[in-house]
């Protein structure tokens, strides 16, 4: 019974109903804040899968990801406020500079391996904050960022507004988890998916490690750029706080409950924890009590997540199931998972 | 003149305490190569729990800082056994997560004991010694003599002893040492236990001079970590000596440069030491 309702899930029948109840929440929330928390983790969500790229799927621990969602969300702040940019071309300029210096950044971090690598971001994420904090010409400093321009509509839709806003957010969602399926099974996907299980292995297959870690890089900064600027644009009001390390340190809870290289991971890690916090008020400020523990249990218990345990899981039924398979053909069938999973 | 040496006193307290808590990292670093991410909220308990002992129990400050050094430990140690052991055979990616949730979990628990507030710890060493206008404040006098004698004193525990010259001989190849018949455990948990102590009493000594509060950590390890790769991940005397620097370079460059980004001179040293050097100065080779 389990085992049907799992293979419904693995349906592509499953997305479409996922994305039919995203469509139809704002009608089902009993009030406007439901759907204001839905499009909060919606943003979060999206940075998240940049996250997924670099750490799921390349392999890279890049610890200043919040430093880039605040420089996204800066950014859109910035130009419109103080530069009076309208929304859109300061949204454009939001991922254009977060993928300029996600590539700086990425030329010199990436040249580092495994552990100076989550040292170097992690220093990289705490020097993004300082500037934020100290650089008051630039960015007010500690104040923050005021009276930041929301989106505009084109004709009709006014975003201003909770319910079309979400929608919004949604839509960039759906697009970046389009975006993530096309690339996890594209040759670039493959080959970051190479880059994390082996990189001298990689190597001498003929993969230019550099062009492909900064390719990945610059992919995770510029979607942390995308859910920065959206974030901007829904609380209209950020500050030095963004760039806190903490939230890199939520994304890596969220992605990791999920699913780590996963592609339905992140969406479910991030909104699931998202509410289980909402739900739970006292949660938020003492949320890390049960983080902590629950991010050391996922990795020596369940290092795949939620998404993972479940495609394992149903691999070992679907084995038990057909117990004749000859030995041959499992290897087959091994091969076959791992392609589900990094799909799935 | 007398600016320049205060500024040379500032630099030596500031490279003593970045020194003993870069130490207890680069220890660890060398027998499991985890990154433990949450040496800084060893550190930051380390502070309350002296706070707790001084200001709720009432006792001396030497008695609370060797108090706070052994619940230190012991919590270090419950870290290696829980967390770090079970996944000594993982992808190293999750011996940095599960790092990163203890030092969420540390944080977490000590905001709800103590709030959020920065809380000032008293001293006894309160007076200030003057050298013909060189004013020394006795604290910062401690801190540098304390770093010293314990520096020493590890040394010839490492050099000298039988137990130290296992942690040593792990470091240095883990095969080796099992084949003479060194028990990993034993040496993970001394390695950790030591750590955890010494991050516990540069927290006690430099917080009469600094303030205590949850976040207090943060800083503190990220410059640990940009020590222990300037000096070469798993060094001992790259530790002092990139302690040394990092502490320098911040004295003068928060007088002489700027105040307010004082605190990214030591990042800022890093990315430009890395991108020249990957391995880091005196690294000899990578892991």
């Amino acid at each position: 019974m389990l085992f049907k309702l799992g293979s419904l899930l693995m349906k592509p029948g499953a997305k479409m109903a996922m994305l039919a109840f995203a469509l139809v929440f704002p009608f089902l929330a009993s009030n406007e804040y439901q759907v204001y928390v839905m499009a909060s983790a919606f943003v979060w969500a999206i940075a998240v899968y940049g996250l997924n790229i670099i750490t799921g799927y390349c392999g890279q621990l890049n610890l200043a990801h919040g430093g880039f969602f605040a420089i996204g969300a800066y950014t859109l702040g910035l130009l419109t406020a103080d530069a009076g940019w309208s929304f859109w071309p300061a949204f454009v300029a939001a991922l254009l500079v977060t993928a300029a210096l996600g590539f700086l950044v990425g030329v010199v971090s990436l040249r580092l391996k495994e552990h100076y690598f989550a040292i170097f971001t992690l220093c990289v994420g705490f020097i993004i904050y300082l500037l934020i904090d100290k650089w008051e010409e630039l960015t007010h400093g500690p104040i923050g960022v005021r009276d930041i321009a929301a989106p505009y509509g084109f004709g009709v839709v006014d975003f201003t507004e909770t319910t079309p806003f979400y929608y919004l957010v949604l839509a960039f969602l759906v697009f970046s988890i389009w975006f993530m399926s096309r690339l996890s099974r594209s040759l670039l996907g493959r080959t970051f998916i190479a880059i994390r299980n082996g990189d001298e292995l990689a190597q001498s297959l003929g993969i230019n490690l550099m062009r492909n870690k900064v390719m990945a890089f610059v992919l995770s900064t510029t979607y942390a750029g995308l859910a920065g600027a959206l974030y901007a644009g829904m609380v209209r009001f950020i500050g030095p706080e963004e760039a806190n390390i903490v939230h890199t340190f939520d994304m890596i809870t969220y992605l990791l409950v999920g699913g780590i290289g996963t592609l339905t991971g992140p969406l479910l890690g991030t909104v699931g924890i998202v509410w289980i916090t909402q739900s739970l008020q006292f949660l938020e400020e003492y949320r890390m009590i049960i983080f902590g523990p629950l991010l050391v249990i996922l990795v020596i218990f369940f290092p795949r997540g939620i998404t993972g345990q479940f495609l394992t899981w149903m691999h070992h039924k679907a084995q038990s199931i057909a117990p004749a398979n000859k030995r041959k053909e499992s290897k087959v069938v091994n091969t076959q998972r791992r392609e589900v999973e990094n799909n799935a | 003149m007398n600016l320049f040496f205060q500024q040379i006193i500032n630099g030596l307290t500031l490279g003593s305490i970045y020194g003993l808590v870069a130490l207890g990292l680069t220890l660890v670093y060398g027998i499991l190569h985890v990154p433990n991410f949450a040496h800084g909220a060893l550190y930051m308990v380390g502070a309350f729990m002296s706070y707790f002992f001084m200001v709720d129990l009432g006792v001396h400050y030497w008695v609370a800082m060797a108090g706070s050094a052994g619940v230190i430990a012991v919590l270090a140690i419950l870290c290696e056994r829980l967390v770090f052991h079970p996944l000594r055979n993982s992808p190293p990616i999750h011996d940095k997560i599960a790092a990163i949730g203890i030092l969420l979990f540390l944080e977490a628990v000590v905001q709800m004991f103590w709030g959020s507030d920065f809380r000032r710890m008293t001293s006894p060493f309160t007076g200030i010694m003057n050298f013909d206008g060189l004013i020394i404040p006795e604290q910062r006098l401690l801190i540098i003599v304390a770093a010293f004698v314990l520096v020493f004193v590890l040394q010839m525990f490492l050099r000298k002893t039988m137990t130290g010259a296992t942690i040593i001989a792990m470091a240095q190849s883990r095969e080796g040492a099992f084949l003479v018949g060194i028990d990993a455990n034993r040496v993970a948990m001394m390695t950790f236990a030591i750590s955890g102590a010494l991050a516990a009493i540069a927290a006690t000594l430099y917080a009469p001079i600094n303030l205590v509060y949850p976040a207090m950590g943060h800083l503190v390890i990220m410059k640990a970590f940009v020590i222990i790769i300037l000096g070469g991940m798993g060094s001992i005397p790259g530790a002092i000596v990139g302690g040394m620097i990092i502490g320098f370079a911040e004295a003068f460059g928060g007088f002489y440069i700027s105040t307010a980004y004082k605190d990214i001179i030591a990042f800022g040293l890093l990315v430009l030491i890395l991108s020249a050097r990957p391995q880091g100065l005196f690294a000899k080779g990578a892991h």
